[in-house]
């Protein structure tokens, strides 16, 4: 036995899930143990208080700061609306006068002796947050939030882009191995997430966008591609937050990867169902990864449930993740104890690996994943 | 401290917790046993102490003594009864993210510059500088302050005398934002005021009841003054008092500890000062992790760090190639690489960060990335540590036609006397020699300078020990934490390829060396000897122009290296040729291409 890695992605058919939705501050929470919600129905709601914005006022009106507090028509806590003058100065008995007006509507939160400045409070924001998965209310943070609990099959994929999504799943090839192309985008796919295999091509993807798809799931994809449908390169393994229509979840890794055979088998087995999905990915210290989810009316009785393997056991069925075998599927034959020299020269732990096409191959224990057997 | 002869000491990281024993044997401090756990300040543990029990654990079992009790307390000696315990416990910690800060100044390139150097000393990771003078509008700075919920913040301006309403403005601009911190609900935002200390009752006007506000000294007294000592000094208070309560286990583990837990940057940073001042040398470290690269510089006695917070060999690879580009990253690679297999190998590395090159070839490229890695992070520190921006100087003729000028940077690679590399890519490169060539190219030492790697990656816990036992610390560093490569002789300048570059005459010796070229001279570790360097044509290497310098070499694991492949270094911009010329340079060191 030994370890390898693990991205500990759950692919199951049924599952209990529960999402947490919080609000980014304190605010009304709009539901109750046990209420049936949709994806869409708000749950809870807030407002923003909104910044502040300075108005100048010593130096729009020419005066040191002590004389643009006196000449201030607006004191602390007042409503003022765009347009309102905050402070009027009068010379030469009266006869010029000089005023210095808002061009914000809010509240008068400060007003600085030491600069002359006026510090308007803009309105605030409402904030809502929607329950994202169809479910019940399982439990209720006070002034926070919810958790929304449902019963369903759970895809989590290793690298998304784009935020959360809802739509019913279409299936868009007809085989794992499959590239999704431009042609299998139909008019029919728009608001739904639409399912691809070994990857998808840029085409596919800014068409996809066009006719509103909401969301696009494949094994794989060329980096070349993502960084023009996106715009630009990313840096940073910290996703979720980019300005796109369809949210794009990769099941396997950069490049062109036949999806996992029962990952495919198990979306396809959700076609015309309503899923919500998540693009959100952060691999770091608190491992967030893109997500397929469908609430199920009933448990499924076809699909047995499936539990990743996180023991590595001579038979155990693995995916070699890294060159020179990088993709291919295979069964562990040996796992010798002791560390090996590899050909980079490193002495690390490994494994002996008997490939889908009988290849006997030796990899570091490192460049592994377990899959489900 | 004369008792001292057992001391334990943990570094709780992000990902994992290390623990090292170290022992009085005979006259000497030396390093005994080192245990590893994962660190737990997640779910489900949220108890960093239960990460330090179990990495302490590993360290009884392998020391095959006694140091934790019936609780899984450690034990700590209070009379001199041996055998089980220790008479110290100490501690370091970057779990949680560190320490995350925002720095404040009115002018960018003066109080700005300088908070950033007050913080980034402390061990903080800057998340946003903001300036009165940085081109944002107020609003989105106010935004940017309410998004980022940092740690902390610094605000200073103004020399003493100087400045008030532009400091008034700042302190208006934080309020205005109303930031939370990141950690603790509830908890008012720790505020560090370092500024015109003729600000200070209108700054606290504004911040008072507001934030929980510090005020220290002037970080920038005057135009040509730094008084980063009592700034960092809060920041360290405030992370103990402040952070790390709020961090889960930690209020815990400080009750343990026989003095106040360190930020992980601010022990390695102090440990590098021991090292420049006990030695006195110009040193420069570098530790490159998987998310982020430290680097670390003493320059005639001044003391400087910088962390280029995504810069790294997995969480953040694919950051490296968007701020180096695939030329920069292929251009180190002794054989073609095609763009887009690049490209999906980085992003593939960077979804799964913990996989491990196979063979030769993806081992080559990962070491190229890493070139530009610590080539960027070390540019990022050459802009930062550097003299005072904004200084009238009285400048000569000879200053004119120089062009000094003020702001220049305080690196100095031919008075460098040492450079020593740390992280995974560096310290467990498969060939030791692989980490010279690595840190050779990217840093492209002048002079004589020895090269040396940070052999398990002990420098925090030898920090914190610094603060409290130097002698230990020293002693421990020198013998078991620093493994020398070797001393690396590169005169500057330029020749014609094939010119004799340099002569280096060792025990009678000579070696001639051609422009272009690199050759590895045998000597062992400890061995050192006095050296004749006698640059060719108009080269230097530290004596002046084509002047012969008589220099003290050392050995190491790797051996002395003379490279004469001129400074800057300058690759063969044909592909072919340039391909050429490094499988000469990795044959010169006894390295396989591929």
């Amino acid at each position: 036995m030994g370890t390898a890695y693990t991205p500990g992605l759950k692919v199951s058919p049924g599952t209990v899930i529960r999402k947490q939705r919080r609000l980014p501050l304190k605010g009304k929470v709009l539901v109750g143990v046990g209420d049936r919600v949709a994806a869409d129905t708000v749950v809870a709601r807030t407002d923003i208080p909104g910044i502040i914005q300075t108005v100048k006022v010593a130096e729009i009106l020419g005066l040191e700061p002590h004389e643009a507090v006196a000449a201030l028509q607006v004191k602390e806590g007042e409503e003022v609306a765009a347009g309102q003058i905050l402070a009027e100065t009068r010379s030469f008995f009266g006869l010029l006068r000089s005023e210095c007006k808002t061009p914000f509507t809010g509240t008068v939160e400060l007003i600085s002796h030491a600069t002359g400045h006026v510090g308007i409070r803009l309105p605030s924001k409402p904030v809502e947050v929607s329950a994202y998965i169809n479910g019940t209310v399982a439990e209720v943070m006070e002034d926070e939030g919810v958790v929304v609990e449902t019963y369903g099959a759970l895809v989590q994929g290793i690298f998304g882009v784009g935020g959360e999504r809802m739509g019913k799943l279409a299936m868009g090839v007809d085989s794992p191995e499959a590239v999704l192309t431009d042609d299998c985008i139909k008019d029919e796919h728009a608001e739904a997430v639409v399912i691809g295999g070994a990857g998808v091509t840029l085409a596919a993807l800014r068409k996809a966008a066009g006719i509103g798809v909401r969301g696009v799931v494949v094994g794989a994809i060329v980096d070349t591609d993502l960084v023009a449908y996106l715009g630009h390169d990313i840096g940073v393994a910290i996703t979720g937050h980019e300005d796109i229509p369809t949210t794009l979840i990769l099941t396997e890794g950069f490049g062109s990867l036949a999806m996992a055979a029962r990952t495919f088998a198990l979306l396809k087995s959700l076609e015309g169902r309503d899923v919500s999905i998540n693009g959100a990915t952060q691999i770091r210290a608190g491992v967030i990864r893109p997500e397929i989810i469908a609430p199920l009316d009933v448990r499924p009785d076809e699909l047995k449930e499936w539990t990743q393997g996180q023991v590595l056991d001579v038979g155990t069925h693995i995916r070699v993740i890294r060159e020179p075998h990088f993709g291919r599927l295979g069964e562990v034959t040996k796992l010798p104890p002791e560390p090996v020299r590899i050909e980079s020269g490193a002495v690390v732990r490994v494994l002996e690996a008997k490939l889908a096409d009988g290849q006997t191959v030796i990899v570091p224990r490192a460049n592994v994943e377990i899959i489900e057997g | 401290m004369a008792d001292v002869k057992s001391i334990l000491a943990t570094d709780c990281g992000s990902t994992t917790t290390k623990a090292i024993l170290i022992e009085k044997q005979r006259d000497e401090y030396r390093l005994v046993v080192r245990g590893e756990a994962p660190t737990t300040v997640e779910a489900p543990f949220d108890d960093v102490t239960v990460g330090v029990i179990n990495a302490a654990r590993e360290v009884e079992e392998l020391a095959g003594r006694r140091i934790l009790d019936e609780q899984g307390h450690i034990i700590i000696r209070k009379d001199s009864a041996e055998g089980e315990g220790v008479d110290l416990y100490l501690s370091t910690s970057s779990a949680g993210g560190g320490l995350q800060m925002t720095v404040a100044g009115v002018v960018k390139a003066m109080s700005a510059e300088s908070a950033e150097r007050a913080a980034l000393g402390a061990g903080a990771i800057i998340i946003d500088v903001i300036a009165v003078d940085d081109g944002r509008k107020d609003y989105e700075k106010v935004r940017r302050i309410r998004e980022l919920r940092p740690d902390m913040i610094l605000c200073s301006g103004g020399t003493d005398g100087g400045t008030v309403k532009h400091l008034v403005e700042l302190a208006e601009m934080i309020v205005s934002a109303d930031p939370k911190p990141r950690l603790g609900i509830g908890v008012r935002l720790p505020v560090i005021y370092a500024g015109n200390k003729d600000a200070r009752e209108a700054v606290k006007e504004v911040l008072d009841e507001r934030v929980d506000l510090r005020i220290v000294d002037n970080l920038r007294p005057t135009l040509d003054r730094e008084n980063l000592g009592p700034a960092r000094e809060a920041i360290h208070e405030l992370f103990l008092q402040h952070v790390m309560q709020q961090a889960p286990g930690y209020s815990k583990l400080s009750k343990w500890v026989s003095s106040g837990i360190m930020s992980t940057p601010n022990a390695v940073g102090k440990i590098i000062q021991t090292v420049a001042e006990q030695m006195q040398i110009d040193v420069l470290a570098a530790d490159i992790g998987g998310a982020t690269t430290d680097v670390f510089s003493v320059f005639g006695g001044t003391y400087n760090r910088t962390v280029s917070a995504n810069l790294g060999m997995s969480y953040s690879i694919c950051n490296v190639l968007a701020e180096a580009g695939t030329a920069n990253i292929s251009r180190w690679a002794p054989f073609d690489v095609n763009e887009a297999e690049l490209r999906n190998a980085l992003r593939n590395k960077m979804i799964r960060p913990t996989t491990i090159p196979q063979t030769m070839r993806d081992l080559r490229i990962e070491q190229a990335v890493a070139r530009e890695a610590l080539r960027l992070a070390f540019e990022h520190h050459k802009t930062l540590a550097r003299s005072l921006k904004g200084v009238q100087t009285i400048r000569t003729v000879g200053d004119m036609m120089e062009q000094t000028e003020t702001g220049r940077t305080l690196v100095d690679l031919m008075s460098l006397s040492m450079i020593i590399g740390s992280g995974g890519v560096l310290s467990h490169a498969p060939r030791r020699t692989e980490a010279a060539y690595m840190m050779l190219d990217a840093y492209q030492p002048e002079g004589v300078t020895m090269l040396a790697v940070d052999s398990i990656f002990m420098m925090p816990q030898l920090g914190v020990l610094s603060s409290v036992h130097p002698e230990a610390a020293a002693q421990v560093f020198e013998r078991d934490c620093l493994i020398k490569l070797g001393s690396v002789i590169a005169p500057v300048g330029k020749m014609k390829p094939g010119e004799i570059a340099c002569s280096v005459t060792i025990d009678g010796v000579s070696h001639n060396v051609p422009f272009g070229s690199l050759e590895l001279v045998p000597l062992g570790p400890g061995e050192t000897r006095q050296a004749a360097i006698k640059p060719g044509g108009k080269m230097d290497i530290g004596a002046g122009r084509g002047r012969e310098l008589s220099a003290k070499i050392e050995g190491g694991a790797v051996g002395v290296i003379i490279d004469c492949r001129g400074r800057p270094l300058m690759l063969p911009e044909n592909g072919p040729a340039r391909i050429e010329k490094l499988r000469e340079w990795h044959a010169a060191l006894g390295l396989e291409v591929q």
